[in-house]
């Protein structure tokens, strides 16, 4: 569609590329039929196609995101579903991207707000920090009914309560970076992202991708120097923390590439798989060594299913007689286009999986945004659970630890594909699955 | 920018006042008045033309929309509906003086009777949203137009949308049983039911198509039916659109109706291919979608027949779809077509206009030299069954003379459907995009005696007046 930039404001590199995406889209409106916040809110504005247009103006104009412009970006949950429906090929990521850095160059906001986000920004990326805090939630969690009924920040803070679980793991030796050797011959050789939040909640999921792969003859490594990959920053539109965690990572994978060499970056958080993917666009204008490292990482990144897939997976135990609801995480089913792997290596596995409907929508969890946007994204969890019940599995599996964390505490059980698929090569039983027939 | 009937400056005087009556009819979030926001709602599918509501207000029930418009009927105030906004011919175009009335919050459900096959829902349930809640009952609702994940059943009833599907089952007013509609002085009306014929004039034939002019649609009653026990598709390919044309001609004459007949030319085939990743034959300069139903022997013996009928073509090639995934990777490239032109144009105007299949390789001979001539490139693509063509002539919106060139473009291949014996509109309504050239098909006696029927209606021209008819000073009295 039509924009109207001066030549001089698309003499700045990231304005071109906005340019560049608007013009892409042909404004035929598809991509609203399948956004979370569309179904739910029944407004344009909180359509993609309205947020593009919102963007498309403040950036036009010049002016400082406005606190309009602000409400419905951030009820954008960058699930990505209006990028799996656009028939144009629009990048509606880095466009919101793009609009969220600028937000947090051009808006000053209320205070509670940027408390949180900044609370938020400085936990999560930091292991250690993050089980303190969770520690301590647990302790206030009998306080969050003394909390006013009403209001966003009330809502906000019972939000965090509840998120935190009811007992911290330990942490877990994989958090330490080491190299985990083949068992047998080696055939391969990968760095795994150990990621930050993933680990202090649910140790368990690196400890089942790492004895897996070593099985499967793949040695590990969990890289010196390697940590958060930058996408709780990023989605804030803290551009500058978030390109530190993410070059910090580059430069880790790249003394592994360079030094022992590595076959593949494995992420099993799809969350962050999505942004490493994309550190190739994200160093778009950085000195050209970087750049080319950053684009080398990308393109050697794979979600953990898309790996297991390539070097050919078989159980080993006899199947379960298990059903399960394979909820399909937006990162990665709209952000990285996997969708087939996961639901086919569980199938290999041996257990029945059944597919939810409306699995195309987002179950609200979405980074940080169940925790900044607590009403809207218990809507979509409520929403997703029927739906998954109505599937009448055992157990839900999902590839993502956001997903996981929001769609726990209900009925059924909710584990990651991985240790699935590690429990039927010959690993342990996941916590809490009821191992009748195996 | 089209041209606009001026606004009421008593309305526009009386704003503030308007916007604050308007804000006790819904709930907060319901009522749109600040400039920034009303900015995204200023265009539609057609975002060639623009311009900024003075409010936009979101009902969630009939006597909601019952209530806004005895409101704006009583102030004066110019009312456009829009559901989806997805009109690629700017049904859904607002007027500065004008209150954009949208129902995309109105999307329940409200009653399905599999016995009677039929189902009422509100105005904003979109298209596939009703085959979506009846498919796994073996049902689905027939007419699917391309925008039909998105468009909403009320736009659908006022632009009597069509689709792929309607040579076998009909447009929107052949699968309608009623309708509640809000009147332009908001009463409310049930028009029709889960019967066949109603009593007395066919309301519903009237209000179908009327492109949101006569009155609010807010709930539908659909005709569901039983869904086929199975579908395949076929890609036949040929090496020039006249040759696929004649092979048009000759399938329908044989007596054999497809399901879909869908004819695309080479700049089409090869836009949808890069989306939908289907297998399009790129060797081609034209292709036709050939999709049968029924049972597996059924489809076989209608398959042979149509191949054997190809195959006096000479085709390029002709493969039958062989797994339901491979049938919907065929459809998603022609339902995509049009964003997917999106891809190797920045903006396109879709047209739609309708010609005898007899004349199409004469038509599209002529499109193609219209556009060598102006130098801007058009797809073709067609629902040859019936007789709809959708040229999508690209543009660069930026280029202020390609715009203005691309729109006389457009005129001309619609003055073209016409002379052929075809018309102005297959499926997309007039909306604004045709309203000037509505006299290319009707005399001005036709065209006032549409206008009373709109009168009859909406005396004070109200409900969105700028569309269809081509401006004139004084609206016809009833
Ligand atoms: S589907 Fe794509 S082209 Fe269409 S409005 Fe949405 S983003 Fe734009
Ligand atoms: S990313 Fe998700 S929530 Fe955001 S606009 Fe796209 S579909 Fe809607």
């Amino acid at each position: 569609m039509q924009t109207h930039f001066t030549e001089a404001q698309l003499r700045d590199p990231d304005t071109s590329v906005a340019n560049q995406i608007l013009r892409t889209c042909v404004h035929c409106g598809m991509c609203t039929a399948t956004c979370p916040t569309f179904v739910l809110l029944g407004d344009e504005l909180d359509s993609p196609r309205g947020r593009i247009y919102l963007i498309k103006d403040m950036l036009e104009t010049g002016r400082p995101a406005s606190e309009e412009v602000v409400r419905h970006v951030d009820r954008c949950l960058s699930c990505l579903a209006c990028m799996t429906t656009c028939p144009s090929g629009v990048n509606y990521m880095h466009l919101v991207d793009h609009a969220r850095t600028y937000i947090e160059a051009t808006y000053r906001r209320p205070v509670h707000d940027r408390a949180l986000r900044a609370v938020l920004a400085a936990v999560l990326p930091r292991p250690a920090l993050m089980r303190l805090t969770l520690k301590g939630a647990k302790l206030a969690r009998p306080f969050a009914r003394l909390l006013p009924r009403k209001g966003m920040f009330a809502l906000r803070l019972r939000a965090l309560l509840k998120l935190a679980p009811a007992t911290v793991p330990p942490a877990s030796p994989t958090e330490i970076p080491a190299s985990h050797p083949a068992l047998g011959t080696r055939r391969a050789r990968v760095a795994l992202l150990a990621g930050c939040a993933q680990q202090v909640l649910d140790p368990a999921i690196n400890e089942a991708t790492i004895r897996l792969l070593t099985r499967m003859g793949v040695e590990v490594v969990v890289a010196e120097g390697a940590g958060c990959c930058g996408a709780v920053t990023h989605h804030m539109g803290k551009h500058d923390p978030a390109m530190a965690s993410a070059a910090a990572n580059i430069a880790a994978w790249t003394r592994e590439l360079e030094g022992p060499g590595l076959d593949a970056i494995i992420v099993n958080t799809s969350g962050c798989g999505t942004t490493v993917k994309d550190y190739g666009f994200m160093f778009r204008t950085a000195e050209p060594g970087l750049r080319a490292q950053a684009e080398r990482v990308s393109a050697l990144t794979l979600d953990i299913s898309e790996y297991l897939t390539k070097i050919g997976y078989a159980p080993t135990r006899p199947a379960p007689g298990l059903t399960i609801a394979y909820h399909a995480a937006c990162s990665l089913q709209h952000g990285q286009k996997v969708t087939a792997a996961p639901k086919t290596l569980l199938r290999t596995a041996g257990f029945t999986v059944k597919e939810p409907a409306e699995g195309h929508l987002c179950c609200g969890s979405a980074g940080t945004y169940n925790l900044m946007q607590p009403e809207i994204a218990t809507r979509l969890r409520t929403r997703k659970l029927e739906n998954i019940r109505a599937t009448g599995a055992d157990l839900i599996a999902a590839g993502n630890i956001g997903c996981m964390t929001q769609l726990a505490g209900d009925t059924m059980p909710v584990v990651h594909t991985i240790e699935l698929l590690d429990w039927m090569a010959g690993g342990p039983a996941p916590e809490g699955i009821a191992t009748h027939g195996a | 920018m089209i041209a606009q009937p001026a606004p009421k400056r008593d309305v526009m005087a009386r704003r503030d006042i308007i916007v604050a009556g308007l804000g006790r009819l819904v709930p907060e979030t319901g009522l749109i008045a600040d400039p920034i926001r009303l900015k995204p709602y200023e265009t539609d599918g057609l975002s060639a033309y623009r311009q900024t509501p003075m409010a936009v207000i979101l009902p969630e029930t009939t006597e909601q929309v019952a209530a806004i418009m005895a409101f704006c009927h009583r102030e004066g105030v110019r009312v456009v509906p829009r559901g989806a906004g997805t009109s690629l011919s700017g049904g859904a175009l607002p007027m500065e003086d004008s209150v954009v009335l949208g129902l995309m919050r109105m999307n329940r459900i409200l009653e399905i009777d599999y016995a009677d096959r039929c189902a009422v829902v509100q105005a904003g349930v979109t298209n596939i949203g009703i085959t979506q809640a009846v498919q796994a009952e073996g049902f689905f609702y027939a007419p699917d137009p391309s925008s039909q994940l998105a468009c909403m059943i009320g736009g659908n009833v006022n632009m009597n949308s069509g689709g792929a599907h309607c040579l076998r089952y009909g447009v929107t007013a052949n699968n309608l049983l009623g309708l509640r509609i809000v009147t332009v002085e908001g009463d409310i009306i049930d028009i029709g039911g889960a019967h066949l014929d109603a009593a007395g004039y066919d309301w519903l034939g009237l209000l179908t198509g009327s492109e949101g002019q006569l009155a609010v649609v807010t709930e539908v009653t659909v005709r569901i039916l039983r869904s086929p026990e199975g579908a395949r598709a076929m890609l036949a390919a040929f090496s020039a659109n006249e040759i696929a044309g004649a092979c048009v001609d000759a399938i329908i004459g044989s007596g054999i109706i497809p399901v879909a007949l869908e004819f695309m030319d080479r700049p089409a085939i090869h836009a949808c291919e890069a989306f939908a990743h289907a297998g399009y034959p790129l060797d081609a300069e034209a292709m036709l979608i050939i999709e049968v139903e029924g049972s597996v022997a059924e489809q076989d013996y209608m398959l042979d027949r149509i191949r054997d009928i190809c195959n006096r073509f000479d085709p390029v090639s002709l493969r039958v779809s062989q797994s339901a995934e491979e049938s919907l990777a065929i459809w998603k490239g022609r339902k995509g077509a049009f964003g997917a032109v999106g891809r190797i144009s920045p903006d396109y105007l879709c047209m739609d206009g309708t010609i005898p299949t007899s004349r199409l390789a004469e038509v599209l001979g002529r499109i193609g030299a219209m556009s060598a001539a102006c130098g801007l490139q058009v797809a073709n693509i067609f629902h040859a069954g019936d007789g709809n063509l959708h040229p999508l002539i690209m543009f660069d919106a930026n280029d202020p003379t390609s715009f203005h060139k691309a729109e006389t473009f457009g005129a001309d291949i619609l003055r073209l459907c016409v002379e052929v014996g075809g018309c102005l509109t297959g499926e997309h309504g007039v909306g604004v995009e045709k309203r000037d050239l509505m006299g290319v098909q009707f005399t001005d006696i036709e065209l006032d005696q549409q206008r009373r029927v709109k009168s009859a209606f909406d005396p004070g021209w109200l409900l969105n007046p700028s569309k269809v008819f081509p401006l004139k000073p004084e609206p016809a009295a009833a």
